[in-house]
């Protein structure tokens, strides 16, 4: 029962973390049906930049309690994810509004290409530790541990969804993005004005990407300049399991992502009779999305839309 | 292209000039450059990857799928070939299984592959567009992952370590792995691999131009343009999308096997997910569904990498005196940054097929405007 809650913990936050990531693909999609390859490195961006400003700060002597130093990294961070998300858009995708579909995905993954290679160009091509300024505390709930660490992450995740559902349900911002998802022209109509809204909806994403950053470089202590890669991909994957362009599709995707992966690496061996390791969990988490896909062709909370040609 | 359909003379003299060309290619590259040997590698590896955007055009270009795991079945190509002419499973393999002749090996490698193409498309029927991309991504990563760990309980794939000792191919009792002499040239392991490469080049584009305006190729292109209208005109669309995926693999697979035999060993870390992305790029960048256009794409895809290799070192050291930045790094940074531009200056690829480009640019806005709204329209009465 503790591993198998434990399991279940590792998974939550692991969840979270992903679900906070395929937010960001889902609202850039629900608006412009456009997979954004290059937000994993908007992740890895800004989970960089904050190590760096941590860094500096510790190296500087500034004496500040652990969590104040992590606030003002990502105070730092979020804004560089911002801008990034923003110019990207204005660059590489905006042009490409009228073009066929597969033009903006190819920019897409040459942006992701020379962020991840400009990553290397200025933090290296090793790993890098994250500054050990977070209290280790353990608590034991039922059997299984779990860091404050951990608990903070799943919080904070809450909160940030909890905040994204108010804003486009309830402001009027939100009413636009969501006027903008329907349909652009006749938004346009209605004085929405798109252009704004869909930079908006990168700014944001963005924004949420960068705090996932710092979260998945915190889980595991450390950071790398190809670390967007997977982590979206898999964000991607809890997207289109919970139904891309669905926000709340996302939030489903990404927790039952990380549970079943979690679930899955603790159990395969022993379900399988060490025939499948843990290693197979990745294969775990594929198998599962494409037998929902076969069942559910638009995902969990996906409804049928149309495809643009 | 269209040359190999038409009699016109002029064209035939431009492909007998082109046949030249590529004959004498190997050994202008070795003449003039110091490091011929590695060029001619990057050529080679350049023919195999204008079959892999080939095969990949049949799916994405021709029938409209878009497929982000077609590098899985260059894997199952290139493994098929490592383990049944490689001294890794030799103890445990049938006698007629081991070492088969060329010709059907290359047969088996079509085969099987395409084989693995029904398997991925047989689940992905129903699903559109992204959905689509995005299972055969998960597929792409599966096999790769499968490879990766198939060491244990039963050692099949030899895990990360990969299948070494991979025999070269034997053609007419000639050894590919040893230097031939004929009429004075030597021929080395390197420029045979060339011309066998080459030739099976040809071969999938010459398939891939008869196949273009065949019934299938239509029915293809009618599916990608609108599968119920395809459906309603008697195309039976279930087997004609499975047989893009079988055929399209089929391709990746000769193309795998070939490699396998070049490179004399393979492993998981040749069939990473970014290899699919690239092949990808090949084809969208060349112009989906235009067979010279994907080849173009294929060959500046490939070889841009290896060029900027030989020129930002040189430049670098003229520059700066030192090595300042890592190349490696420079040289992808500078090739993601083409694939940007090249995409905002021509967004429907270097080289478009004309039937595509015409699709393209209807002309007005307003006409657009209809077909989205009468497509959706469409879509929603289909529901």
């Amino acid at each position: 029962m503790d591993i198998f809650l434990q399991q279940l913990i590792n998974g939550l936050v692991v969840g979270s973390i992903y679900a906070l990531i395929a937010l960001g693909y889902t609202m850039v999609y629900g608006i412009m049906q456009l997979i954004n390859f290059a937000h994993g490195e908007i992740v890895m961006i800004g989970a960089m930049v904050t190590i760096t400003c941590i860094n500096l700060l510790v190296g500087a002597g500034v004496q500040l309690p652990g969590p104040v130093l992590l606030l003002v990294g990502l105070m730092m961070a979020i804004p560089v994810s911002m801008f990034l998300g923003y110019s990207i858009e204005k660059i590489a995708y905006q042009p490409l509004r009228k073009a066929p579909r597969l033009a903006p995905l190819i920019t897409a993954i040459g942006v992701s290409i020379v962020l991840q290679q400009a990553a290397m160009l200025i933090w290296g091509r090793n790993y890098r530790p994250f500054p050990p300024i977070l209290p280790s505390e353990v608590h034991i709930i039922g059997g299984a541990a779990i860091t404050d660490l951990q608990i903070a992450i799943i919080a904070l995740a809450l909160i940030l969804m909890g905040g994204l559902f108010f804003l486009i349900e309830k402001t009027k911002l939100g009413r636009a993005m969501r006027a903008t998802a329907q349909n652009p022209e006749v938004a346009k109509l209605m004085g929405v004005n798109v252009n704004t809204i869909i930079s908006m909806t990168f700014v944001i994403g963005s924004a949420l990407g960068a705090m996932a950053g710092v979260m998945v470089a915190a889980n595991y202590d450390q950071a790398h300049a190809y670390m967007g890669f997977m982590i979206g991909l898999k964000a991607f994957t809890a997207a289109v399991l919970g139904g891309i362009g669905n926000i709340g599709g996302a939030v489903l995707g990404g927790l039952l992502l990380g549970i079943i992966e979690s679930l899955g690496s603790g159990y395969l061996g022993d379900l399988t009779g060490g025939v499948l390791g843990s290693n197979y969990k990745d294969i775990f988490a594929f198998v599962v999305l494409i037998i929902v896909l076969v069942f559910r062709p638009s995902g969990l909370m996906g409804e049928r839309v149309a495809e643009r040609a | 292209m269209d040359a190999l359909l038409k009699n016109n003379r002029n064209n035939i003299v431009m492909m007998a000039v082109l046949a030249v060309v590529l004959a004498v290619l190997p050994w202008v590259l070795g003449g003039a450059f110091e490091n011929g040997k590695s060029w001619l590698r990057a050529v080679d590896f350049a023919l195999l990857y204008i079959m892999l955007a080939l095969g990949l055009n049949i799916v994405v270009g021709y029938a409209g799928l878009l497929d982000l795991g077609y590098i899985a079945f260059y894997a199952v190509g290139a493994y098929l070939f490592a383990i049944l002419n490689s001294p890794h499973l030799q103890a445990v393999l049938p006698a007629w299984l081991s070492h088969p002749p060329f010709l059907v090996m290359m047969v088996m490698a079509a085969f099987v592959a395409g084989i693995f193409g029904v398997l991925l498309g047989s689940p992905t029927l129903k699903l559109r567009g992204d959905y689509l991309a995005i299972v055969t991504l998960g597929f792409g990563e599966i096999v790769r992952i499968f490879m990766n760990n198939l060491d244990r309980p039963i050692n099949i794939t030899n895990g990360p370590q990969g299948i070494n000792n991979i025999d070269p191919v034997q053609i007419a009792g000639y050894d590919f792995g040893r230097p031939i002499e004929i009429l004075g040239l030597t021929f080395e392991k390197i420029h045979l691999y060339y011309y066998l490469i080459l030739a099976f080049c040809a071969l999938i584009i010459f398939v891939s131009i008869r196949l273009q305006n065949s019934r299938i190729g239509r029915a293809w292109v009618a599916i990608r343009e609108d599968e119920i209208a395809a459906n309603a005109m008697g195309i039976n669309t279930r087997n004609v999308k499975l047989l893009a995926f079988a055929m399209g693999a089929s391709f990746g697979g000769v193309s795998g096997a070939l490699f396998a035999s070049f490179q004399g060993f393979v492993s998981p870390e040749s069939f990473v997910l970014m290899e699919s992305v690239m092949v990808l790029c090949m084809v969208v960048l060349g112009g989906m569904g235009n067979i010279p256009g994907v080849i173009l794409g294929a060959i500046i895809v490939s070889i841009t990498p290896e060029l900027l290799r030989d020129i930002i070192n040189p430049l670098q050291m003229a520059i700066a005196g030192k090595k300042v930045v890592d190349p490696e790094n420079l040289r992808m940074l500078i090739f993601g940054l083409a694939m940007i531009v090249i995409m905002l200056v021509r967004p429907a690829g270097l080289w478009p097929s004309k039937r595509r480009r015409a699709e393209l640019q209807p002309k007005t806005k307003d006409i657009a405007l209809q077909e989205k709204d009468s497509l959706q329209d469409a879509e929603r009465n289909h529901d």
